[in-house]
């Protein structure tokens, strides 16, 4: 395997994986360098300071070993942090708490920071928050790439109408 | 358990083959060129190896070229012909969309140079269309490159009748049969050029042949001491022609055997990865090599499923997007009609002679298991 052995760990066992009953904030994200997709959502808490705290955190992905491993590695470094920490996370921390990833899988890792950064968004949007320049800068230029992710994995989201069928060899399998 | 499900990428070497190869080391090393005892003992046995290799594919010894490998044939056999082609003022060559890059590449290369390619494209199966070839030649076409069979979903290709077309139009035609010979009958009638590797047959690395046709001009691409009937220069490998010759002896000998013991394990896998909900099986359902099955899996991706398939020691191959070194899926998947998300998840399992009937089970049952897994992370089926 060209991975570490952190990534290794992360994708066989990955941490904080699945969807979440009504979240407070999801963000959904796709790279359009190979169609890798990433769905996170969070639960939005308070500290003892009065904070507001990423208190849990959940996440789905469509990708390779890289995408995997740092869906999981970013959900361990957002968790418990309030949200002005989180969106201090960008993907080189994620990165370098794997241990580092081969050049080619970097854009893998820009999709965990991305959709963490859109789930915070959704969730102060909602709930009519200030929204940083920075973040709001970021959203309209993820928002261009969903549109084309969306469109290619058209029939994959609207699968609840062919799921479950098993194909058989003929015809036209 | 550790089961290798990738032998169209590679093969080991077999015992027969290593043995066969070993004298030419350090005992019979001698350069075939050299005119006392040592270099008439090698070049005996390498003449030995070109006369068995000649007389299995039906051709003669004189049209056998020993090249490093496939990629050197089908680069050679391109380029070599388009050199002389030139000078005849012809300027156009045909081949289809899922060509071996070193095919696509070499005919890339030649746009560059001033050619003209056509590119076919394939029917959902992967087959070429017979007629589509004949129509596309045209005055200035001088060759036609089909391959035999594909090596990532496994379609055999109707070269033996586009090669007869091809004759019949005066057009020289070259086949991509690495992954054919050994597998199924082979007739070279009406066929100029043919790439074939060693490495794919259970023989060594880095050795290969290109059947050059008596017929047909070639310029050679490698200049030197004059080797290989003055077409491939470099002293002759003679260990690596042996071996060549022996493995293809022995895929020949073999061929009917393991193609009924291999096609009965390659059904049965379909059949069961087949029980997998929301699975397609790519390829042709029937022209189709004996050692290959080939799947799309919605909603996963085909380097996590790989690696994970790799943890339970499933050795395999994926044409997605995520695992190739320009992020682009594969193109013989793409010619197929499949959308860029169904060749993210494709797996290929290529069967060989050491498969047992016990590995297709184990892989049957940790399939499923695998796939469910990346399942429940993704998007499109978690939960
Ligand atoms: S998800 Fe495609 S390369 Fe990582």
């Amino acid at each position: 395997m060209i991975y570490g052995e952190k990534v290794r760990e992360h994708f066989l066992k990955p941490h904080n994986m699945g969807k979440m009953e009504h979240p407070d904030g999801v963000g959904k994200v796709g790279n359009i360098v190979c169609g890798d997709v990433m769905w996170l959502y969070i639960k939005v808490g308070k500290n003892s300071k009065g904070q507001r705290i990423i208190s849990d955190i959940k996440w789905q992905t469509f990708g390779c070993a890289a995408a995997i491993a740092t869906s999981s590695a970013v959900t361990d470094l957002a968790k418990g942090k309030t949200l002005e920490e989180a969106l201090e996370i960008s993907n080189k921390k994620v990165v370098d708490s794997l241990g580092g990833l081969p050049p080619v899988k970097i854009h893998c890792s820009v999709l965990a920071e991305d959709a963490l950064g859109e789930a915070i968004y959704d969730y102060l949007k909602k709930n009519n928050l200030r929204i940083p320049k920075k973040l709001q800068e970021r959203h309209e230029k993820i928002i261009a790439d969903i549109k084309e992710i969306e469109e290619r994995y058209k029939e994959f989201l609207q699968r609840e109408e062919t799921s479950g069928k098993k194909q058989s060899r003929e015809p036209g399998f | 358990m550790k089961v290798y499900l990738d032998n169209a990428a590679t093969t080991p070497v077999r015992k027969e083959v290593v043995e066969a190869m070993q004298p030419f080391f350090s005992e019979k090393f001698g350069n075939a060129s050299s005119l006392h005892s040592f270099g008439v003992e090698a070049r005996n046995e390498l003449e030995k190896a070109r006369e068995k290799t000649a007389s299995i594919l039906k051709v003669k010894p004189s049209e056998i070229i020993f090249t490093s490998g496939a990629t050197e044939a089908d680069n050679f056999s391109l380029k070599g012909t388009a050199l002389v082609a030139r000078k005849e003022g012809k300027k156009h060559l045909i081949t289809t969309a899922i060509e071996h890059h070193a095919v696509l590449h070499s005919m890339q290369w030649l746009e560059t140079q001033g050619f003209d390619v056509t590119y076919l494209p394939v029917d959902e199966f992967g087959l070429v269309d017979v007629e589509q070839v004949s129509e596309a030649i045209r005055k200035d076409t001088f060759l036609v490159s089909v391959m035999a069979a594909n090596n990532e979903i496994g379609t055999i290709e109707p070269f033996e009748e586009i090669a007869k077309i091809c004759s019949e139009r005066n057009v020289l035609f070259h086949t991509d049969a690495v992954q054919a010979i050994g597998k199924i009958p082979m007739d070279l009638k009406d066929i100029d050029l043919l790439s074939l590797s060693a490495h794919k047959i259970y023989g060594p690395k880095g050795s290969g042949v290109l059947v050059v046709k008596e017929n047909v001009q070639i310029e050679p691409l490698i200049h030197g001491g004059g080797h290989e009937f003055g077409k491939r220069s470099g002293t002759e490998n003679v260990a690596s022609a042996v071996g060549l010759a022996k493995a293809l002896e022995l895929a020949e000998k073999e061929r009917e055997s393991e193609a009924k013991r291999q096609t009965a394990l390659r059904d049965k896998l379909i059949d069961g990865v087949l029980q997998i909900p929301n699975t397609r099986l790519n390829g042709h359902p029937t022209k189709r090599l004996f050692n290959n099955a080939n799947f799309s899996f919605s909603f996963i991706e085909g380097e996590s499923l790989i690696l994970r398939l790799n943890e339970k020691g499933i050795a395999a191959s994926t044409g997605s997007a995520c695992s190739s070194p320009n992020l682009k899926p594969s193109h013989v998947l793409l010619a197929l009609g499949l959308k860029p998300s169904e060749a993210h998840g494709s797996l290929r399992l290529s069967l060989g002679r050491n498969n047992t009937e016990e590995e297709i089970d184990y892989v049957l049952e940790v399939l499923p298991l695998v796939v469910e897994s990346l399942r429940k992370i993704s998007p499109f089926a978690g939960q």
